[in-house]
C-alpha cells in the first residue's frame, strides 16, 4: 500500500526568456512520504511547485497524481483532485474574519462531494480547523480580519487553507519563512500531526535543522536542476551540494 | 509631577451580537430598532419625498433609482475584483434590447423589460468572457472601448434606427406605475445584492478580489465565478437601461454614452466602494442635486465638480462606510495624565 507512488514527476522543463528554471527534473512520491525540496534562492523550488499544482504549464514533461495526467490540466481541477498547497507570501482574503478566509476552500466542490454531498456548517468547521492549527478558540483571533493579524498567524492560516480541502497531497512553499523560533517549533507538530494521518507532504524549506527532523527525503535543486537525492544525512555529505551552497574551491 | 489632565477620545465598538444582522440574536425591541433603522429610514424618507414631490421631481426619482441600479451593478463588478469603466455597454444594450422589440413588435413593457434584462445580461456576458482572464486596468480598458465601438458600428450600419434613434416607444400607463416600479426594482436589487453578498457564495466573489490564486487552490473555477457575477451585474445594468427606454420612449446612440459609465463610478466614490449600499446612497445624492444645480446655468457643471472633490477629499472613504463606523461605535472623552 505505501509502495504505491502519488505523485510521479518526469523530466520536467521549464523556460523563462533565457532561465531554465526546471530542467529535466525527475522524482516520485510514495503515499505517506515527505518530501523536502531545498536548494539555493533562485534554484527553482517554487517554479517546481507551481509546475506540479498547474499555475505554470511546463514546456516538457509530465507530472501524474494518482496514476492520472495531471500536466496542463487547470490548476482548480488539480486542487480538487486532492492536491493542496500554500504560497510562500501569506496570500489571505484580508478584508475577511480569519474563520471566514476557511469558508472559501470549505465551499470547494472537492469538500462536498467527499462530505457526500452535504456542506454542514461551515462556519463551526473552520473555527475547528483553525484551532487544528494553533489559533486559540476562546479569544477573538479568529474572528479578526485577516488583514490584521501578525504573519505567524497568516502562515499558519495559509496551513489551514490548505488543509481546509481535505487534501492527499500539500505543497507547504517556505512554511517556515519568517516565523521565530518559537513559532516554528509551535508548527513542527502540526506538521507532525498531518503526516500521522498519512498524508503525503512536500516541503520547500530554507530552515534545514527543522526541515531535517520531519522528512523522510531530500532533493536538491540547483540552476533548475536535480544535484542530490537521499536522506538527509546522505543529502549533507554530497559533494555536489556542498558546492551549490557554500561555492567551489 | 503631572502636567494638566488632557481629553482624548476614546472609541469603542458596539458588541458583536448586537452587530450581527441575523434573527435570533435580537431579543429586544431596541436590539431590533438598532438593526431595522438604517434600513428603514430611508424608505421612510422617500416615500415622504415622494407625497410633496412635483411631478417634476417625480421623474428624477426615477432616474436616480436607474442610476442606483447601475451604481449597484458597478459595485457588484467591483465587489468581485472587476473593475468596469463601461456600465453604459450594460445600460445601452438593456436599452436596445427593449427598444428594438417595443418598435418591431409592439411589444409592451412588462414583457420588453424582462427579456431585456436577461437578454442583455446575456449578451454582455458573452461579449465580455473572453477578456475575463485580464485583471484590474486591462479589463477596464476593453470595457471602456467596447460600448464607444458599438455606437459607431450602429452610426455607421445604421441598423437599430442609426444616427436617429427609435423613438415612439410605448411607455407606462400612469406615472405612479413609473414610480413605484423603479422604487421597488431599486430596492430589490440593493437588498438583494447585500444579501448575497453576505452568503458563502458572496465570499467566494469577494475572495476572487482578494486573492484569486488562492481562490483557484481552494478548487473553485474562479472564471466561472466571474462570469456569473458578469451576469448578475450586466443583468442589472440592463434592466435600468430598458426601463429608462420606456420612461423616455426612446432609444438611441445616448444610451452608450461615457455618461453612464462615470455617474456610477461617481456615485460609488461618494457613496463608498464594495458596499453595495454606499453606492447606492451616492446616486441618491448625486442625482437630485446634479438636478437641483440646473438653476445655476452654465456653473452648474463647476458646482457639482467642486461638489465631488470636496466629498472625496473630506470623506475619502465613503459615505456609507463613514456613517456605518460612527453607527457602531460609541464615543466618550476620557481624561489622560500626560
Amino acid at each position: 500500500m505505501k509502495a504505491f507512488p502519488i505523485l510521479e514527476v518526469s523530466k520536467l522543463t521549464k523556460d523563462f526568456g533565457g532561465v531554465r528554471a526546471a530542467n529535466q527534473v525527475s522524482f516520485d512520491l510514495r503515499e505517506g512520504e515527505s518530501l523536502g525540496i531545498i536548494g539555493p534562492n533562485g534554484s527553482g523550488k517554487t517554479t517546481l511547485a507551481n509546475l506540479i499544482s498547474g499555475f505554470i504549464r511546463p514546456d516538457e514533461g509530465s507530472v501524474r497524481f494518482k496514476g492520472k495526467e495531471i500536466t496542463g490540466i487547470m490548476p482548480h481541477r488539480i486542487a480538487q483532485l486532492g492536491l493542496s498547497r500554500t504560497f510562500q507570501m501569506a496570500r489571505p482574503f484580508y478584508h475577511l474574519p480569519a474563520y471566514k478566509n476557511l469558508v472559501i476552500p470549505l465551499f470547494s466542490p472537492r469538500v462536498r462531494r467527499l462530505s457526500g454531498g452535504k456542506y454542514g456548517d461551515r462556519d463551526a468547521t473552520a473555527i475547528d480547523l483553525l484551532e487544528e492549527v494553533g489559533f486559540e478558540r476562546d479569544s477573538f483571533v479568529p474572528f479578526k480580519p485577516a488583514s490584521v493579524l501578525p504573519h505567524g498567524y497568516l502562515k499558519r492560516l495559509e496551513l489551514a487553507r490548505c488543509l481546509a480541502m481535505r487534501p492527499e497531497l500539500i505543497i507547504l512553499d517556505e512554511l517556515f519563512s519568517g516565523l521565530s523560533m518559537a513559532e516554528v517549533s509551535s508548527t513542527v507538530p502540526i506538521i507532525e500531526k498531518i503526516q500521522s494521518e498519512g498524508k503525503t507532504l512536500i516541503m520547500i524549506e530554507h530552515r534545514l535543522r527543522e526541515l531535517f527532523r520531519i522528512v523522510d527525503r531530500v532533493m536538491v535543486l540547483n540552476y533548475g536542476r536535480k544535484i542530490a537525492e537521499g536522506t538527509p544525512k546522505e543529502v549533507m555529505e554530497s559533494d555536489a551540494v556542498k558546492e551549490a551552497y557554500l561555492g567551489s574551491e | 509631577m503631572s502636567r494638566d489632565p488632557k481629553q482624548r477620545k476614546k472609541r469603542l465598538d458596539r458588541g458583536i451580537k448586537v452587530r450581527s444582522g441575523d434573527i435570533f440574536v435580537l431579543t429586544s425591541w431596541r436590539e431590533m430598532l438598532y438593526v431595522l433603522v438604517p434600513r428603514v429610514l430611508p424608505m421612510l424618507f422617500i416615500l415622504v419625498f415622494i407625497l410633496v414631490a412635483t411631478p417634476y421631481w417625480k421623474r428624477v426619482l426615477v432616474s436616480m433609482a436607474m442610476t442606483g441600479i447601475l451604481a449597484l451593478s458597478w459595485d457588484l463588478l467591483v465587489s468581485t475584483g472587476l473593475v468596469s469603466l463601461g456600465q453604459a455597454l450594460f445600460f445601452g444594450m438593456g436599452a436596445y434590447v427593449a427598444g428594438t422589440l417595443n418598435h418591431a413588435w409592439g411589444w409592451p413593457y412588462w414583457a420588453t423589460i424582462p427579456i431585456a434584462t436577461i437578454g442583455g445580461g446575456l449578451i454582455c456576458t458573452l461579449s465580455l468572457i473572453p477578456v475575463l482572464r485580464l485583471r484590474g486596468i486591462y479589463f477596464a480598458m476593453i470595457t471602456l472601448v467596447l460600448p464607444l465601438v458599438l455606437v459607431r458600428i450602429i452610426e455607421a450600419t445604421k441598423i437599430f434606427g442609426g444616427t436617429e434613434g427609435l423613438s415612439g416607444l410605448s411607455t407606462f400607463h400612469y406615472a405612479a406605475e413609473e414610480l413605484g416600479i423603479s422604487l421597488l426594482a431599486f430596492a430589490a436589487v440593493l437588498f438583494g445584492f447585500r444579501r448575497l453578498m453576505g452568503t458563502d457564495y458572496g465570499l467566494v466573489l469577494q475572495g476572487i478580489r482578494d486573492n484569486d490564486l488562492s481562490v483557484i487552490s481552494a478548487g473553485i473555477n474562479i472564471y466561472w465565478y466571474k462570469a456569473q457575477a458578469l451576469f448578475l451585474a450586466g443583468s442589472v445594468g440592463a434592466l435600468a437601461g430598458a426601463f429608462m427606454t420606456h420612461a423616455y420612449m426612446f432609444v438611441g446612440m445616448p444610451v452608450f454614452a461615457l455618461d453612464y459609465s462615470i455617474l456610477p463610478i461617481a456615485s460609488a466614490v461618494v457613496g463608498g466602494m464594495g458596499t453595495l449600499a454606499g453606492p447606492a446612497l451616492g446616486a441618491c445624492i448625486l442625482v437630485p442635486l446634479s438636478e437641483a444645480l440646473r438653476a445655476m446655468g452654465p456653473l452648474r457643471v463647476v458646482c457639482y465638480g467642486l461638489f465631488l472633490v470636496v466629498f472625496t477629499v473630506a470623506i475619502p472613504e465613503g459615505i456609507f462606510p463613514y456613517l456605518q463606523r460612527k453607527y457602531h461605535q460609541f464615543e466618550y472623552w476620557v481624561k489622560v495624565e500626560v
